[in-house]
């Protein structure tokens, strides 16, 4: 077999395993392993011409524009010069290409910086600096602190103790907190010895390149032993070595190959409703060209037959009717190309690029706390943003601030938080102005941390005993790590929020977390410092509920400490402790009323017999390669029983700011709100009230919670009775559209008074199911407010595509977390707030902003105005094309259908490019109806771009109708103006050269007018634009009749002087002021009737805008920050996600989250995982779907802290 | 009708006091506060008011009515008469000229046609041929010239485009000028005659220069060489065009400037016309000097017509007119008509929608905007 076949079979072939010796580049070579420089460009100088044409004609638009300029140079058709398609295509093409060039430049650029960053590969036991892009499979690195890694990595051995390293991995998933990674042992032990590492021979046989970033497996043989190999001892390209001073690691997949590249996949590709709405458009104006062109080739036909035939002397002709009549055909498609226009394409992106950069320059939009200005991710969905109609918020992130505060607490049966008036002994409400607790005492205190029942700390300094526990619970039992940055000044670095929130309440109180080894933890009680040692962390996960860690304190007696979900708690508590449960659950209650989420904290002590031998069979189980996690888990069980209540804690998780006045302002433009989210129904039910979604004066909140398909069929059929009594089974469909198979259409219903739905994840799995899924749409349709608590990240994006494929609407999906990006990509517009847990969300989203309250002004006032501002481009581009357009038609009834033009060509040329494009470009990027201020004053004023009113068939239909008007205009005010007439010095004006002057002086003049009355905020730009275009027609029309250009070419110049010997005639600015009167004049007439009649809500706001001769409203400052005792509510869930309190300590390994992107029906290429997030799980998935187990290997960190030491 | 609208606005308004940690900090990624970038541009926000539509339809009707009356009034003043001589009707004096016509038919055919004039005709007094259901604007008709070789380009003399196919050449060699249009020059020739009531009959003087513009004749059109005298040498290797009767260098002999392409006969014809009806400036009689007497006084006057060209073929038909102008150029009532119609529906659509606004629109425009 040739070499060069051996090449090709083996490039064909998908790699299985990959094999990779160690310092063996000779070894590796043979399998022809990607190298580590990557290319992200496109092009290079030579294929850059050929390949983007290639791409650019792939267009439906340049290929339709090529085929015209394929018909202009035949002669027998060419009813235009060449040049009048080609300037407006190069025009395009080469912005186009500009645009590609610069883009591809910069790839070219980022390409070669990451290609020639250096790093240390050892090459023949010595250490060289080599280019990253020299680097190859098989290679030992070297990377030291702060330094990306190069490419993806085995984690052979490190400078810190258990050679672990850590990593950043916030390029990768965006998450800022550090991660562990740890060598093997058999690996580790070579540490930096040169020849060691530089003699390792180890092969590696591993999984083919894919792009799943939270697994890895493969085995390394070394020596005479094999090791499995997982995550853990992995190093993924795109993250960043911290707080370790060098590593090395034998490179595994580089460049093209490595994960982060391999994710690099195609994002899905949106289109706005306008860009659908315009293929159909585009088909209907092909359709309506093919009519206008096949009326006149009949046309051509007859009067070739008639006149034509007997004008021969004159005009002697060659073909026959039929084939004239052809021929004419084509001749007038080139004519009337102009229906279809090129420019228009490009035109809408510029526009939505323009709209885009108003939304990233947007002041208000900037979260000045986080500095983070809002950014328009997509530019290609602006318009869209004026069209929503349902928005489906997540909540945690997102309408609250994911920020704990430790407010609560019962501890052995008594409730600490509560300000309770001394004389009345009510409870007050907790203000600003209330003096909180002074924690000046512990010099540790954490000074952001506020708490305003003074008795907690009086029960601490009498040293209560239960109190003490409760705190040192706190400061054992968790996975934070703490930094001490400065003398005093303690950080600590929590997974989760809630964590930290219950950490540094433990420091306040005088339990402060210090710091932690592998094998301690310490921390200072009341001053004094104590280090217990850490025997095991019994991980969290969303099966388990809780955690646990085992120590031994400075005395030796070993505990249990164990903190969790109330329900799970309470099933392993000793008998002895009930009395204390029944008075906590009313604690809990209460606290889960007020909207706080709960954790019930729980110890026990063990016997050190019981636990030596426990941690055996832990230590077997753990090695063991089968049933581990099983093994592991009834371990767990075992060991977590009969433990002692000692109480519970209670955190609350704030609102944002400004999320119930965005949410009433977006109610009020008839947006309707479906909170998915992964809480609890009471959780999500409070927090439903807290931010106005759910009202006291609703008429009714519908709570779906059924364990069977019946129930929640009946029970949604029982509300949609309430809600409409007269409601009938069938009518909700449009009838012609069930009867083809295009998506059936559920429309709208009526329903006297508000109503909220609550349904419940289980619920939800049957209503998203096929037969139920109308049933449940309906009844959630009629309702105000829709709330889905306990969703999967699969569901949520179910739940989108169910509102999508059924309801003619635009949706809107917004979250921050990673188990929000399923629906952010399903929705047709996908929000990621840009806060504290990580990018993912941000990532594959269109828009990001760092507050939910930034959406009423992305919706009410971008939105509105991209919306507003596309509309009117595409109502006046249709209108001034068509017009254009058609006044050729009525001409080819008085040319004998010859095709010719009505225009000079040189206008016919400029016409789109040069006189019109600027003023209407200015006013698709300045127009506002009204200002942002009361925009936002009347959301009733988005409520029209909902039902699509300012473009749609009909509004396109107006357009071609008032063109058609306009044409005729056009054509027959100049024809009765010129007919027979001549100048006022008795010379020819009725010629040929003079009419197509006048007539394009009055298109031009009447466009102009026509622009000036649709634009509604002249800025200098506008009139810059307006004026300028209708001065450049003049200058440029003098300028092509002059004698100098007529002398260059003859041909191509023969209007000379045409402008001079025209333009000086009264009758010409009679006609050109008639035309334009005439033409606007029923415009007006129409549009102020209108107004007067039946006005918009546009209209009157304007008039009333008008009538106020005021600058916008100041916005009103009531910043309700609402202290009632309904509020954002979590009940009983510690509601981390699977991967929080894995990945947070130095102990923990990271684990692999469920599976996750996968889940989405669609089978989009999977992104990242989310990892790290709370309030994401339901356990609920789990059981209806067994995609969603848990995967194995992530059940490892269950696995104690440190095997070796038992 | 409260209008919570929440807005973070406090935020903007002390540029650097937030975010930026202050100076020498990290540059902060707040926007700039530019009224550009922030949509705030200072502009004029026109509305629809009745305030503004209803004095600018009663201004467009005061404004209308006035001038189309004057341009009426200037219409209706200008003199002009019009007669067909195609000779489609036996009684008509060229019918039997429009009968047996052809374009190489060396015999000519001449004509007399009588007119009155029942009213003066004052000032330079313009003379024009008009033909109609002719398709001078015809797309193949139009390009087929070569405006290189009319412009005395001597290689496009030589080598006419091939636009000017069939046109192009003729007996091997080019045809010059080429091309349809110049092929199908009018070739009547009028003379008019005043029928004195003495019974004498009076050549009326028609100047023939002046008819073409300036542009056409000075700049557009051009002799090969530039050298109008010796044409014939110049033009020594083209052919005329197949239906002409003499070579364009012979078009004017009398006259060296009004020869060859410049010749003002052949300029008019070949500024193709918009329309298939459609008049060219023919000759212009000019005003007596001692301004008493009328140009052409009222009277019998008879069109003499050499009678060449044929357009019975195609339906089309021959007139001869004659015409004073004004300011607006010839007699043309549309403007004037439609500037009064236009004005009129102005006002009474002002009126109409005057109305309209009294009874609904304060009741709309006042009603408070629920919210």
């Amino acid at each position: 077999m040739s070499f060069f076949g051996l090449d090709c079979t083996r490039k064909k072939e998908k790699e299985v395993e990959r094999k990779i010796r160690a310092n063996d580049r000779e070894y590796n070579s043979s399998f022809k392993y990607a190298t580590n420089s990557i290319k992200t460009s496109k092009y290079n100088p030579f294929t850059f011409l050929p390949l983007n044409l290639f791409e650019q004609f792939q267009r439906i638009a340049n290929a339709y524009f090529l085929f015209l300029l394929i018909l202009q140079v035949i002669p027998a058709i060419s009813s235009l010069s060449w040049f009048t398609t080609v300037v407006p295509l190069v025009l395009v093409l080469s912005v186009t290409a500009a645009k590609d060039a610069i883009d591809d430049i910069n790839r070219h650029r980022s390409d070669r910086k990451v290609n020639n960053r250096k790093v240390n590969v050892l090459i023949s036991g010595k250490l060289i600096s080599e280019k990253w892009m020299n680097v190859q499979v098989g290679d030992i690195i070297k990377l030291e602190n702060n330094q990306f890694v190069t490419a993806d990595l085995l984690l052979l051995s490190s400078s810190e103790p258990l050679n672990l390293v850590y990593i950043e991995t916030a390029e990768l998933d965006g998450e800022t907190n550090l991660k562990v990674k740890q060598a093997l042992t058999v690996t580790g032990d070579m540490g930096d010895n040169l020849e060691a590492l530089a003699a390792f021979n180890g092969e590696v046989y591993c999984e083919p390149p894919n792009n799943r970033l939270d697994r890895f497996t493969g085995t390394l043989t070394f020596g005479t032993q094999k090791y499995s190999l997982d995550n853990e001892r992995v190093l993924l390209r795109g993250c960043t070595l911290r707080n370790t001073d060098w590593c090395f690691g034998l490179v595994l997949f580089a460049g093209p190959e490595t994960k982060l590249m391999q994710n690099c996949g195609k994002s899905t590709f949106k289109r706005t409703s306008i860009d659908r709405l315009m293929n159909v458009l585009v088909l209907f104006i092909f359709g309506l060209l093919a009519l206008m062109c096949i009326i006149l080739a009949v046309g051509n036909g007859i009067w070739e037959n008639h006149a034509g035939s007997k004008f021969n002397a004159f005009l002697p002709r060659k073909e026959n009717t039929a084939f004239s009549a052809f021929l004419t055909f084509w001749s007038y498609i080139i004519i009337l190309n102009t229906v279809v226009p090129i420019s228009l394409y490009v035109s809408m992106e510029v526009i939505r690029l323009g709209n885009s950069y108003y939304i990233n320059w947007d002041r208000n939009m900037y979260h000045a706390r986080t500095d983070t200005p809002a950014e328009a991710r997509t530019t290609t969905l602006n318009e869209e943003l004026g069209q929503i109609k349902y928005i489906f918020s997540d909540k945690t992130g997102t309408l609250t601030q994911n920020i704990m505060t430790f407010n609560k607490c019962s501890i052995n049966g008594k409730s600490y938080g509560d300000v309770i008036d001394h004389y009345s002994g009510q409870r007050l409400e907790i203000t600003e102005e209330m003096t909180p607790v002074d924690f000046s005492f512990n010099r540790l205190a954490d000074p952001k941390f506020f708490f305003y029942d003074h008795s907690l700390v009086e029960a601490i300094k009498l040293e209560l005993p239960d109190v003490h526990a409760f705190f040192r619970l706190l400061a054992l039992c968790h996975t934070a790590m703490a930094e001490e940055k400065k003398e005093g000044d303690l950080v600590y670095q929590a997974q989760s929020p809630d964590e930290g929130a219950l950490v540094t309440a433990a420091r306040n109180f005088g339990f402060v977390f210090c710091s932690r080894s592998p094998e301690t933890v310490t921390i200072e009680e009341m001053g004094i410092q104590r280090s217990y040692e850490l025997l095991a962390i019994l991980d969290f996960n969303n099966v388990r509920k809780r955690m646990s860690v085992i120590v031994r304190n400075p005395e030796g007696k070993l505990s249990l400490y164990c903190k969790g979900a109330d329900t799970i708690i309470y099933e392993r508590l000793h008998p002895s402790c009930s009395e204390l449960m029944k008075v906590t659950t009313e604690h809990l209650n209460e606290f889960a009323g007020e909207g706080l989420r709960t954790l019930v904290l729980a110890y026990k002590d063990l016997d050190e017999e019981y636990f030596s031998e426990w941690k055996q069979r832990h230590h077997e189980s753990s090695v063991a390669l089968e049933d581990r996690e099983e093994n592991l888990e009834k371990l767990y069980e075992e060991i977590e029983k009969d433990m002692m209540l000692i109480g519970a804690t209670a955190i609350e998780d704030k609102l944002q700011d400004g999320v119930a006045q965005t949410i009433e302002q977006l109610a009020k433009a008839e947006i309707k709100i479906w909170v998915l989210t992964g809480d609890k129904q009471e959780t999500a039910e409070n927090i439903g009230y807290s931010c106005n979604l759910l009202r006291e004066e609703m008429n009714d909140v519908f709570i779906v919670a059924a364990n069977s398909p019946e129930e929640v069929r009946q029970e949604m059929r029982d509300a949609r009775l309430k809600m409409c009594p007269a409601t009938e089974q069938d009518k909700f469909l449009i009838p012609e559209v069930i009867l083809g198979n295009t998506p059936k259409v559920v429309l709208d219903e009526n329903v006297n008074g508000d109503y909220g739905l609550v349904i419940n994840g289980h619920s939800l799995a049957y209503a998203l199911e096929s037969n139920m899924e109308l049933e449940f749409l309906r009844t959630a349709c009629m309702c105000k407010t829709v709330i889905c608590c306990r969703v999967t990240p699969l569901q949520k994006a179910q739940v989108v595509e169910l509102v999508k494929k059924y309801k003619k609407a635009v949706t809107l999906a917004i979250g921050d977390g990673a188990n929000d990006v399923s629906m952010i990509k399903a929705a047709h517009i996908g929000v990621g707030i840009s806060g504290q847990e990580g990018m993912q969300a941000v990532l594959s989203s269109d828009f990001s902003f760092a507050q939910f309250r930034f959406l009423q002004r992305l919706l009410l006032v971008h939105g509105r105005w991209s919306y507003l501002r596309m509309c009117k481009f595409l109502r006046y581009f249709f209108y001034k094309n068509f017009t254009f357009t058609f006044v050729h038609f009525w001409y080819a009834f008085f040319c004998g259908f010859s095709a010719q033009t009505v225009y000079d060509e040189g206008f016919i040329t400029l016409y789109n490019l040069v006189y019109t494009a600027l003023p209407v470009l200015g006013m698709s990027l300045f127009d506002q109806d009204v200002n942002a201020g009361w925009s936002l004053e009347y959301p009733q004023l988005y409520v029209p771009g909902q039902l699509s009113q300012y473009f749609s068939k009909r509004a396109f239909m107006m357009c071609a109708l008032h063109s058609c008007y306009s044409s005729l205009v056009l054509f027959f005010v100049p024809y009765a103006a010129t007919y027979d007439t001549v100048r006022d010095d008795g010379k020819d004006s009725a010629d040929y050269q003079s009419f197509a002057l006048i007539t394009q002086t009055c298109l031009t003049v009447t466009v102009c007018v026509q622009l000036g009355l649709d634009l509604s905020y002249w800025t200098v730009v506008n009139h810059l634009f307006v004026w300028g275009s209708l001065g450049m027609f003049f200058i440029l029309t003098f300028t092509m009749y002059t004698d100098g250009l007529f002398q260059l070419r003859p041909s191509s110049f023969a209007f000379i002087g045409t402008a001079r010997n025209c333009l000086n005639q009264p009758n010409v600015w009679l006609t050109v002021a008639l035309t334009a009167i005439l033409c606007v004049l029923p415009v007006v007439a129409y549009r102020f009737f209108y107004s007067q009649i039946s006005p918009t809500i546009n209209d009157k706001v304007r008039y009333k805008v008008r009538q106020m001769k005021e600058p916008a409203p100041r916005p009103r400052r009531t910043r309700l920050t609402r202290r009632s005792t309904r509020r954002s509510g979590y009940a009983f869930s510690h509601a981390h996600g699977y991967g929080d309190l894995v990945t947070s300590g130095r102990f923990l390994r990271r684990h692999a989250p469920a599976r996750s992107l996968g889940l989405i029906p669609t089978g989009r290429s999977p992104g990242f995982k989310p990892t790290g997030r709370s309030a994401g799980y339901s356990p609920v998935g789990r059981e209806q779907n067994p995609k969603q187990k848990v995967e194995p290997t992530s059940l490892q960190m269950f696995r104690a802290v440190k095997d070796s030491s038992f | 009708m409260m209008a919570s609208s929440y807005n973070a606005k406090d935020e903007d308004h002390h540029p650097g006091s937030v975010g930026s940690g202050g100076p020498g900090a990290v540059k902060s990624k707040k926007p700039d506060n530019t009224a550009f970038k922030q949509q705030r541009l200072p502009a004029w926000q026109p509305i629809l008011t009745a305030g503004t539509v209803l004095p600018a339809f009663f201004m467009i009707g005061v404004i209308f009515i006035p001038i189309g009356i004057g341009l009426l009034v200037t219409s209706n003043n200008i003199k002009e008469f019009e007669i067909d001589y195609t000779g489609v009707d036996m009684s008509s004096p060229c019918f039997s000229c429009s009968q047996n016509y052809s374009w190489n038919s060396t015999s000519v055919c001449t004509c007399s046609v009588p007119f009155i004039l029942d009213q003066p005709f004052e000032s330079n007094v313009f003379m024009y041929y008009g033909l109609s259901n002719f398709y001078q604007n015809h797309r193949r008709y139009v390009k087929s010239r070569d405006d290189s070789q009319l412009n005395g380009d001597k290689s496009s003399l030589l080598n006419p485009s091939k636009e000017c196919e069939p046109y192009r050449t003729s007996d091997k060699k080019p045809i010059a000028p080429c091309g349809a249009i110049a092929n199908s020059l009018f070739n009547d020739t009028l003379e008019l005659f005043y029928n004195h009531p003495n019974g004498s009959r009076i050549a009326i003087h028609l100047v023939k220069t002046g008819i073409a513009w300036w542009t056409d004749k000075h700049v557009k059109f051009r002799n090969p060489g530039g050298n109008n005298n010796n044409l014939s040498i110049v033009f020594h290797d083209t052919s005329k065009p197949v239906n002409w009767r003499r070579p364009v260098y012979e078009l004017d002999p009398s006259d060296p400037d009004n020869n060859g392409f410049i010749n003002e006969d052949f300029i008019v014809w070949m500024r193709t016309a918009a329309l298939p009806t459609f008049r060219k400036l023919y000759r212009i009689i000019q005003k007596k000097k001692d301004n008493m007497t009328p140009t052409l006084p009222p009277g019998n006057y008879s069109l003499e017509v050499t009678y060449n060209y044929p357009v019975r073929s195609f339906d089309g038909r021959k007139r001869m007119i004659l015409s004073t102008i004004s300011w607006m150029g010839g007699k043309n009532p549309f403007l004037g008509i439609a500037y009064i119609t236009v004005g009129s529906v102005c006002f009474f659509l002002g009126v109409v929608l005057l109305i309209i606004h009294h009874k609904y629109g304060n009741r709309n425009n006042n009603a408070d905007i629920p919210n």
